[in-house]
């Protein structure tokens, strides 16, 4: 929990110097330390990413004969692989992938899972029974092994990782909108809502729908960290990104034969990964904190 | 007599264990225009399925097993009960409003008030414009007496107290100008200085518009200062109706007598609303400790055969374990379902 909701909790009487609902989540996050922290890695990946022509400093798949595996210095800020690729280029282009693959995998999934966990939170009945059983199956499965399956099955390209990944998300956002949905259902104001003589379909709309936005936020963030995470596991094990393309996944995996004489290409991939899942782990946890209800005074 | 609502006969069921438990059983009450109707009871005796019923916002197992409420709208007379979904939703909110007992949580926390008092607007009024909403809204508030109405109508819902929400509700409720108004206890989560404020200015906007009120409470209080027509629940039945004047000089069902005697009063005696206490002989030996009715009430559908109060009740006699009493007149316009009480009045 961050310092602002402690001190929300203990405080409830210093209401005008604490936030207020009114301030937007993204200042209350910014004023978060470990909110600011990951917003700022967060942007630091991002910018990376957008900007990647301008960083890098050779092609993706330029490779240069003379000079393979190359230790860290100034003409190969992190060395060189065995191909003699610049490393730390291929880590900025593969911040691109990993992000477009994290966005798009996440948008498959929030969005499948919104709509159906909205129809089943807000339709109970059969309809529930069958989304959910359904939702219970692919969760049945580890997520690695059913994005493999999938993969396998439709091939390796980055468009099918990005589908894969976001079929095996799916449930996590079923569930977590479909129990927001019945939570919110059973307040008053929806209640009042129908008493002001809303439609089934405006009460959805206006007042369902937008209230169980915070957990879905909360969880779309955190749930991007893993589909960067999965999309590196399956690189890694070479269902992911194809060659030339650089992925982070990938990296690792081919520098598995030479991790001995150039540990470079083994630690700073890995530390592109630990870095950008921290700061979305870091910025989903703050936001959740800031996003929560139960917090609210 | 000019009738906005009757209901008749009606009963309401749910779904319990694979059968089926009555909630409410075969009550008949009806509105006039511009009066102001009390229902109370305890706990569980059906006051708010009623009122939820006439609104069809009764939660799902829950339903309407016989019965029928005729309401005179604008449009001629419906049939409350059976009117299609997109009828009754014409009817609610702006010729039937309902308020709530809990004004914290009957507005939605992520909108402003205005949002929200533009909705109540802006679905009965298609063609209503932005600054005509504005002007209603604050001029509803204003109504209510609410102190600062400009900026409460930029708030949400949790920057504004309890007592205040609900003068908001209120004015949400009036906004269309409504027919006939339902309050579902609507002071029970105030305090009692707040309650007294609330309750004033129904009577107000009554007095003002015509609006015909059902006010459901547990507090007699409550009646005493708003109804001018009152029936008593218990058990999912009517026990008692009478004008509220009536019903509170020449007390007759022991139950609506236990819940006068329940009402506490500042002088550490039982108040007795201006009533001559009778009933000596049934008196606590302890003036100063509040009386209450023994037991509770039996959960619905778990009715003992014969009188359903029997059980609780000082004055049971074997016969009341026979057959259930009927509603009987002892007055005009006083009903009673109390064997004894209809002894007494032949015998008078």
């Amino acid at each position: 929990m961050s310092k602002q909701a402690i001190l929300r909790r203990a405080l409830p009487g210093a209401g005008a110097a604490l936030p207020r609902q009114s301030e937007s989540a993204f200042i209350l996050v910014w004023r978060d330390p470990l909110g600011r922290a990951g917003l700022c890695g967060v942007a630091l990946i991002a910018l990376m990413a957008i900007c990647a022509p301008v960083i890098a400093r050779y092609g993706v798949a330029e490779m240069h004969p003379k000079a393979k595996l190359t230790a860290p210095g100034l003409t190969f800020f992190f060395g060189s692989d065995n191909f003699g690729r610049d490393v730390f280029s291929r880590i900025v282009y593969g911040a691109r992938v990993s992000l477009i693959v994290g966005i798009v995998s996440v948008g498959i999934a929030a969005g499948l899972g919104y709509l159906l966990g909205i129809l089943a939170g807000f339709f109970e009945g059969k309809c529930e029974s069958i989304i959910m059983m359904a939702m219970d199956i692919i969760f049945a499965f580890p997520s690695i092994l059913l994005a493999l399956f999938i993969v396998s099955a439709l091939g390796p390209n980055i468009i099918n990782t990005m589908i894969a990944i976001g079929i095996v998300n799916v449930p996590v956002f079923t569930r977590t909108v479909r129990a927001s949905v019945k939570s919110v259902k059973s307040m008053d104001y929806i209640k009042n809502a129908i008493s002001i003589g809303l439609t089934p379909r405006g009460v959805l709309l206006r007042h369902v729908t937008p209230n169980v936005l915070a957990p879905f936020t909360v969880q779309a963030t955190l749930a991007l960290s893993g589909a960067i995470l999965t999309e590196a596991s399956m690189s890694f094990l070479g269902l992911g990104i194809q060659p030339p393309q650089p992925s982070w996944g990938s990296m690792l995996s081919d520098a598995r034969k030479y991790m001995e004489i150039a540990p470079w290409l083994v630690i700073f991939p890995a530390l592109f990964i630990i870095l950008t899942i921290l700061s979305f782990n870091v910025l989903g946890d703050s936001l959740r904190d800031v996003l929560d209800p139960k917090l609210k005074l | 007599m000019d009738h906005l609502l009757d209901i008749c006969g009606l009963r309401i069921e749910t779904r319990r264990g694979g059968g089926k438990a009555m909630l409410l059983d075969k009550v008949d009450l009806s509105v006039k225009k511009g009066q102001s109707f009390g229902i109370v009871g305890e706990s569980g005796c059906g006051k708010s399925i009623t009122a939820n019923a006439l609104m069809q916002l009764l939660p799902y197992p829950l339903r309407v097993s016989d019965g029928t409420a005729r309401y005179q709208s604008l449009n001629g007379e419906k049939e409350l009960l059976s009117l299609p979904a997109e009828e009754i939703r014409g009817l609610r909110g702006r010729e039937i409003a309902m308020i709530f007992q809990e004004p914290m949580t009957s507005l939605d926390p992520i909108f402003t008030v205005e949002y929200q008092m533009f909705e109540a607007l802006s679905f009965h009024n298609k063609r209503i414009g932005k600054r005509e909403m504005h002007e209603r809204a604050l001029e509803m508030l204003r109504s209510v007496k609410i102190p600062r109405p400009e900026q409460t109508l930029r708030s949400y819902p949790h920057l504004i107290s309890g007592g205040q929400l609900q003068r908001v509700m209120i004015a949400m409720a009036m906004l269309n100008n409504p027919r006939l108004l339902i309050a579902d206890e609507p002071t029970t989560a105030l305090d009692v200085t707040i309650q007294a404020q609330i309750l004033e200015l129904m009577n107000g906007l009554k007095a003002a518009n015509g609006t015909s009120i059902i006010m459901i409470t547990h507090d007699l209080g409550v009646i005493a200062e708003t109804c001018e027509e009152v029936a008593v629940f218990y058990a999912g039945q009517v026990v008692e109706q009478a004008p509220a004047a009536e019903l509170f000089h020449n007390t007759a069902h022991p139950y609506t007598e236990g819940l006068l005697r329940a009402v506490t009063s500042l002088d550490g005696d039982r108040a007795d609303m201006g009533r001559s206490t009778s009933q000596s002989e049934a008196e606590a030996p302890h003036q100063n400790e509040l009386y209450t009715i023994p037991g509770m009430v039996p959960p619905g559908g778990e009715w003992s055969s014969g009188c359903r109060f029997r059980d609780r009740c000082d004055r049971a006699a074997p016969r009341c374990a026979e057959a259930l009493p009927a509603l009987c007149e002892i007055a005009p316009g006083h009903l009673c379902r109390c064997f004894r009480t209809g002894e007494e009045v032949e015998a008078r």
